[in-house]
């Protein structure tokens, strides 16, 4: 991706830090907190991923079969990527990442939250975590690409602090600072 | 059948030349190649080069051009001035997450080409 990829100045914050707990709009308790690299944790993501809405993949993400699943995975809960789950008791309900550019300092963030759990909040906290999370490690910007069709995904963005940086392809990307640069 | 193919950067576009030359050395199209974007002399000339060799393994003859100005514009003004069939492109790049990302040169030719397109991946 271009290295010279614009970014608000102004810093956005302030993100709650996961693990954090919280009752979503249906009444569920829901417990975000980083991945922990376990093997149980992983195969709750595959399998929510395996569960999730073909209508709801975006720009090819997630891949649509079991083994592209597992393969993606293990790209994106690699050891340089930063990751969070929404739980609800042990269904992965929701998943959002962090996964540094080839250069290291900026990061792509994406989200995903399973078709049961949709509007009721949880999105919103998770990238919220998200954030927080990402700032406590010292990640300062944060990046995304989202289809321009797709409201719902763009408001929230827009929501907590993401800004418009590029509105010249098929997608919009978007850009928010979390963190004075070094 | 007449094929151009547009080639503006050797990660994405040589899978959409290495396409081209396998379905022209099994039906004997006619691949022209044009070499497309802002780049340096050296640079187009590698481009070139890596075209010469997709052609050499496919044991076919393609030309190919050096084309300055708007990649997207370019490519669509030629495949329909010289009568082309099928205009051939790489069909995005992939970002450090995984998502397909469709490129402004490819998008302008989706919109605009009169002719086929074929997106590579």
């Amino acid at each position: 991706m271009n290295s010279d990829r614009r970014y608000p100045e102004a810093i956005s914050g302030s993100f709650p830090t996961p693990p954090l707990s919280f009752d979503d709009k249906q009444g569920r308790e829901i417990e975000i907190r980083p991945y922990d690299g376990s093997e149980a944790e992983y195969e709750a993501l595959a399998e929510m991923y395996v569960e999730f809405d073909p209508e709801d993949r975006a720009q090819g993400i997630p891949p649509g079969k079991e083994s592209r699943i597992r393969t993606w995975l293990d790209g994106i809960l690699a050891d340089d990527c930063y990751n969070i789950i929404a739980w609800d008791g042990d269904v992965a309900a929701g998943h959002a990442t962090l996964v540094p550019d080839t250069n290291g300092d900026h990061f792509e963030l994406a989200i995903f939250v399973l078709q049961d759990y949709q509007q009721a909040g949880i999105g919103t906290s998770l990238i919220e975590s998200l954030l927080g999370y990402g700032k406590s490690v010292g990640i300062t910007k944060v990046w995304l690409t989202v289809e321009r069709w797709n409201h719902p995904a763009v408001s929230l963005y827009k929501k907590v602090g993401f800004e418009t940086t590029g509105a010249e392809n098929f997608e919009l990307e978007m850009a928010i600072r979390i963190g004075e640069a070094e | 059948m007449d094929v151009l193919v547009g080639i503006g950067s050797p990660d994405e576009s040589v899978a959409a030349l290495e396409r081209s030359a396998r379905q022209a050395a099994a039906t004997g199209d006619d691949v022209t190649v044009a070499i497309v974007g802002d780049h340096t002399a050296e640079a187009r000339e590698r481009l070139a080069a890596d075209a010469a060799a997709v052609a050499d393994d496919a044991a076919i003859e393609i030309s190919v051009r050096q084309v300055e100005g708007n990649p997207g514009s370019q490519l669509v003004d030629i495949a329909e001035d010289e009568g082309f069939d099928e205009l051939v492109i790489g069909g995005g790049s992939t970002s450090p997450m995984g998502k397909i990302t469709i490129g402004s040169t490819a998008e302008f030719v989706l919109l605009n080409a009169h002719t086929t397109v074929t997106l590579v991946r």
